[in-house]
């Protein structure tokens, strides 16, 4: 078919690299998410202005300008952290802030303020009953969360968080700004390179429309899934 | 020693913001009595209830599970609450409650939701809270309804897996807050059937109903709720057929 002037195996590469890199900012995104609206419902001042504080400033950022200062900044950090626990405490801890970590600490912070308010909005929707009912059977508090609100709160954030992902795969490409060899990374260095910037940036678009493509299906199944017995609209 | 009496509540009040929803109401049951609330809406009776098993904290007067007294204590901004909510876990498991809207957890299969307390609450065997939930289903007649979805039934079957449910905790006192007021009219028959029956049994139940059949025929006392004070209590012979409260005489009279 298509001749990527053998560049194919490295956009395949930088393909996994995308994968990776999604799936891993979404496990991130999900636990901020989830940390992050209990916080806000716990009814504790403190913890619900600490998750306040955390979703206004990274929704009021451009996602560009956190990436630049994640990867940048945070080496900067490592590197304090670094001397100050070798100076003090003769401790010899160091690692390389690559950019694939900055991708997904950044991409998880990101979308983990997005799920916050999915989350949040999603346990609001829990019906009382379904929590009075817990506690009229001698639930703890922390057998009703697990056991009633989350699965409860996960119908009603699965659109939402199907959303999120969407947004944030496409997210992904942003990193190789800061120069992740990811697959748009790949097809960027071979599109100037060989002077044929459709021939290498059609297919990236293709395989992202392919992954959003599959995952609408996938979270439609898992849809239908999660509302077994329950009547839509309901 | 004599057994001890399964509920005891004395001189309950409960204050919401500057509103006194109940002002002091007292009760005593003995093993096997069925104890119906009556009464006009707003008259505190489902409050009462709720504060029986503490879905509502009262705001004063005292509550005692088989001799157990609930203890309180005061948080800081002064307000009454449970002391112990370890105490409170353990006294509602005792204490299991029937709602007007059944609260079936909806992403529970019938059988999940039977099981669910007595496995996690009580710590009883799977195995075996999986027999006993089946025992229960046959006897409210929904046993081939076991795998499905409480939203794939209708209401007086969901009603009586919420029955079941409450059965399955095999309870000290089971507390029924107005079971058959969400039911469509044809519905309530099957629902009033299984909860005559559990009164057979010799099960200590307290309900509130509107059902005055149900809590003349049934009940061995009745209470009648207005304003947050009981204003007529006793036998249901005594309270329906001669009252001495003026608006006993008045909530009886027809209505059209």
């Amino acid at each position: 078919m298509f001749d990527l002037k053998g560049y194919g195996p490295a956009l395949a590469e930088g393909a996994v690299i995308t994968i990776e890199l999604a799936f891993l900012s979404l496990a991130l995104a999900l636990a901020l998410g989830l940390v992050g609206a209990s916080a806000k419902l716990s009814g504790s001042r403190v913890a619900a202005g600490i998750a306040t504080a955390y979703t206004t400033l990274i929704r009021g950022v451009p996602d560009l300008v956190m990436m630049l200062l994640f990867y940048y900044g945070g080496q900067v950090a490592v590197n304090m952290l670094s001397d100050y626990l070798w100076e003090t405490r003769g401790i010899d801890f160091f690692f390389q802030f690559d950019p694939f970590i900055s991708g997904v600490v950044t991409i998880g912070l990101i979308f983990g303020a997005y799920m916050t308010e999915t989350f949040r909005g999603a346990f609001l929707a829990v019906d009382v009953g379904q929590i009075e009912a817990a506690k009229a059977y001698g639930f703890s508090r922390w057998h009703t969360f697990r056991r009633v609100m989350i699965p409860q709160m996960l119908r009603h954030a699965l659109p939402g968080i199907g959303n999120n992902w969407q947004v944030l795969l496409k997210t992904t490409a942003l990193v190789s700004i800061i120069g992740l060899t990811d697959m748009v990374r790949v097809a960027e260095e071979a599109a100037k390179a060989e002077r044929m910037p459709f021939h290498f940036f059609v297919p990236v678009a293709a395989v992202y429309l392919a992954l959003t493509a599959g995952s609408e299906l996938f979270i439609k199944w898992l849809d239908r899934r999660a509302n077994v017995g329950v009547v839509q609209g309901n | 020693m004599a057994e001890p009496a399964p509920l005891i509540c004395r001189d309950i009040h409960k204050t919401f913001d500057k509103l006194e929803v109940l002002k002091g109401i007292s009760l005593e049951t003995r093993k096997g009595d069925v104890v119906s609330l009556i009464g006009s809406s707003g008259s505190g009776k489902s409050t009462f209830l709720r504060c029986i098993n503490l879905l509502e904290t009262p705001t004063s007067g005292d509550i005692i599970v088989h001799g157990d007294p609930i203890r309180f204590t005061e948080n800081r901004k002064g307000e009454r609450v449970p002391a112990d909510n370890r105490q409170v876990e353990l006294i509602r498991a005792r204490l299991s409650m029937v709602f007007q809207g059944f609260n079936l957890w909806s992403h529970m299969t019938v059988l999940e939701n039977i099981i669910e307390a007595p496995v996690h609450v009580l710590k009883i065997p799977k195995k075996e809270a999986i027999e006993r939930a089946e025992a229960y289903l046959n006897k409210v007649g929904i046993y081939e309804r076991k795998d499905y979805y409480p939203a794939q039934m209708s209401g007086g079957q969901q009603q009586r897996a919420a029955i079941a449910r409450a059965l399955a905790m095999e309870p000290e006192v089971m507390l029924f807050d107005e079971p058959t007021s969400a039911l469509d009219p044809e519905l309530v028959g099957e629902v009033l059937k299984v909860m005559q029956s559990l009164a057979e049994e010799g099960r200590t139940m307290i309900v509130v109903t509107h059902e005055m059949a149900f809590a003349r025929d049934v009940s061995s006392q009745v209470l009648f709720l207005h304003q947050g004070v009981i204003e007529e209590q006793g036998t249901p012979d005594k309270v329906f057929d001669n009252p001495d409260s003026e608006r006993m005489k008045q909530f009886l009279a027809p209505k059209f």
